[in-house]
């Protein structure tokens, strides 16, 4: 490895990077392919390698201005050109553009006979050529392998190949070598040799028959890089790589509150409903109504004019459509107004990590305030335990960089098991936990509602039973008797019971106003006797004294008149004395 | 390039009405593989295919853009354009017989 020798005594910058433009590759590779090098992506028959080195160029071409050279071994122009067309990439109009260029180079065995020396500057020469034409900063060859079946002498071409590496580094360009997968090798004819600086291995498996493309840069030379095996999808805009560490626990939060759609709800999340951007979890047995929850909270965002993104894991659309119409949830307008939309996937159309690519892709391109995802439990269903956990964490973190609210829903096999077990360990990842479960009694079942946890809020710790009407979901407060919470009829009756008890007790308070009442008329009654006798008790005395001194002025009137007459004159001595 | 002029000679000497051999050999300047193979290509045509056939040379170094026509990668690659189909033989043509039995081309038996 002769460029092993050379890289020590580099200084110690940064190396130079090509970014691919492929989402996720780029974190991976920690800004992309190293510059002016070649890298070797390696992998069996269909798992992606061609689509990625196109996608290298093309994106090259398109985003980062630098134009390339496509030179394929195995497939012609012609088919290379319609394949890309099939993801959106336009390789005849950038050929015309002057930004890509495509060399088909064929190896016909049986064409060719060998005889003395020779060497393959006429390769060189093409490509040169083919670089020169367009001012080519990057290069794929695709696969170069072909040319061990073509080229009869071997020793020639691996000498030949390793000039070539050479000369590509020599030129400065960015290249790309796809090679097939080989038995012990990374590659069937070794090509990792000579290429040695970075190495992506393009895997293909399949687990309990659902397959999952995985990729894992081997090797970096001179860069830190992602070493686990990341999932990628080949969508319809290419390739997207998931990483998986490279997200960190740094997102923007925000105090902003959304509703959820249902008032009670957000009455027990402090009034105000949960946080925008965090992560929701409803669980719950069998319909106790994860879903209906998940379609109003879904129908709430729409209502705000925000856009909500809806993956259904068990009913088709228009089954879900359907059936939240007769609760009156009426998503069918917010579908047709393109608030809404709708993914209903089998879970086992793909693995896991695809589903998973698959969301980014639409979260996205939809952009949407909210996603619901129903159920999250369903998705799991074909992967083992360990990798779900690592694979949701991916996707709410996701999310809450994206600053979008999530609501998953989580089926629990069993009411009875142990809650913890049962949510896939995903509940410690949730900033709020709803709990729904069945109470049975009395004869009948009832749905109720608890917040299990709800982070950075007061929330209530009552539990609530909720009902579905032909308009929508409510919240009712259950019945607290005693030291028992009913719900259901029990709830009714003891609600009619109280409600009689009460309406005695008014009765009994009117019977005691009323004895008050007229209790106090009868004492008004007495005052007014006793007011009475006091009168005429009054009068009577009065009179007396009256009487008395008419009486007393009678005698006195008649002793006058007595004097007067009896003794003459008296008056006029008394008179006379009284005058001297 | 100096070592096409020499060669036109072949050319002009070779080309007769309508040759019923057309060779093609593509080089990549002048080097010494390339002149070991016109000399060991200029021999056999003169002993066995004298009068009927025409050499072109081909400098990919002078005109790159024709290395793609015919799918050279290897040089020097000599291309029999006719008689149909098409034959490649690369190398610097020093083995005879394998040049002649790829041409596919009746050896004249000198007495």
């Amino acid at each position: 490895m002769p460029a092993a020798k050379k890289k020590p005594s580099e200084p110690a910058l940064a190396l130079h990077k090509a970014a691919t433009g492929i989402i996720g590759l780029d974190e991976i590779t920690e800004g992309g392919l190293p510059r002016g090098r070649p890298t070797l992506v390696c992998g069996a028959a269909g798992c992606g390698k061609t689509m990625l080195a196109a996608e290298f160029l093309i994106r090259g071409a398109l985003q980062f201005g630098e134009p390339g050279v496509f030179m394929t071994f195995e497939e012609t122009a012609k088919e290379l050109s319609e394949n890309m067309q099939s993801l959106g990439f336009d390789l005849a109009k950038l050929q015309r553009q002057k930004k890509i260029s495509l060399d088909y180079v064929r190896v016909e065995r049986s064409e060719i006979e060998e005889t003395g020396e020779y060497d393959l500057e006429g390769l060189f020469i093409r490509l040169g050529h083919a670089i020169d034409t367009i001012g080519a900063k990057r290069v794929v060859l695709d696969t170069v392998e072909a040319l061990f079946a073509g080229v009869p002498n071997h020793a020639v071409l691996r000498a030949e190949l390793r000039r070539l590496f050479r000369w590509l580094k020599d030129k400065g360009v960015t290249a790309l070598i796809t090679g097939e997968r080989g038995e012990r090798t990374l590659t069937r004819y070794g090509l990792e040799e000579y290429v040695a600086d970075c190495v992506i291995l393009l895997d293909h498996r399949i687990s309990d028959q659902v397959s999952t493309r995985r990729l894992r840069v081997v090797k970096y030379r001179g860069s830190a890089h992602g070493t686990n095996e990341y999932p990628f999808l080949i969508g319809s805009h290419g390739l997207s790589v998931l990483p998986i560490t490279s997200l960190r626990l740094d997102h923007q939060v925000t105090k902003e509150r959304i509703s959820t759609g249902i008032a009670g709800l957000d009455a027990m999340l402090d009034g105000r409903g949960p946080y925008r951007g965090s992560s929701i979890l409803v669980s719950g047995a069998p319909g106790t109504g994860k879903s209906t929850i998940a379609a109003s909270f879904a129908d709430a965002a729409c209502k705000r004019g925000e856009r909500a993104l809806l993956f259904s894991y068990e009913e088709s659309q228009s089954q879900l459509l359907r059936n939240m119409r007769s609760v009156g949830i009426d998503l069918m307008r917010w579908v047709r107004e393109g608030l809404l939309q709708v993914h209903a996937t089998r879970p086992t159309l793909h693995g896991l990590e695809q589903h998973l690519v698959q969301m980014y892709e639409l979260v996205r391109e939809f952009r949407p305030a909210v996603v619901v995802v129903d159920p999250i439990s369903n998705l799991s269903m074909h992967a083992d335990d360990a990798s779900v956990k690592p694979t949701l964490m991916r996707l709410i973190d996701f999310l809450k960089m994206e600053n979008t609210t999530a609501l998953l829903t989580s089926l629990t096999t069993e009411t009875s098991m142990p809650l913890a077990d049962s949510e896939v360990g995903v509940s410690s990842l949730m900033d709020s936990w709803l709990l729904l479960s069945n109470v049975a009694f009395n004869g009948e079942r009832t749905r109720t509602l608890q917040v299990l946890k709800s982070r950075g809020m007061p929330h209530s710790n009552r539990v609530r039973e909720f009902v579905f009407g032909n308009r929508g979901v409510d919240l009712i407060d259950v019945y607290l008797s005693g030291d028992r919470v009913l719900t259901g009829t029990a709830r009714l009756a003891q609600a009619a019971q109280e409600e009689a008890a009460s309406e005695l007790l008014d009765q009994d308070h009117q019977r005691r106003l009323r004895a008050l009442e007229r209790r106090r008329e009868a004492v008004d009654a007495q005052i007014a006797a006793l007011n009475a006798q006091e009168d005429e008790r009054r009068s009577d005395v009065e009179f007396a004294i009256a009487s008395e001194r008419f009486v007393a002025e009678r005698s006195a009137a008649r002793n006058k008149t007595i004097l007067a007459a009896g003794a003459g004159l008296p008056n006029l001595d008394k008179t006379k004395r009284s005058g001297v | 390039m100096r070592s096409l002029s020499n060669l036109e000679s072949v050319k002009r000497v070779t080309t007769r009405a309508k040759p019923e051999w057309q060779l093609k050999l593509y080089v990549a300047g002048k080097t010494a593989r390339s002149v070991a193979a016109l000399e060991n290509l200029k021999n056999l045509c003169e002993t066995h295919l004298a009068g009927r056939y025409s050499i072109e040379i081909v400098d990919l170094l002078v005109n790159p853009q024709l290395a793609a026509g015919d799918q050279i990668l290897a040089v020097p690659t000599l291309v029999r354009k006719f008689p149909e189909p098409i034959r490649k033989i690369i190398g610097d043509l020093s083995n005879q017989e394998r040049v002649l039995v790829g041409l596919d081309v009746q050896p004249v038996r000198r007495e």
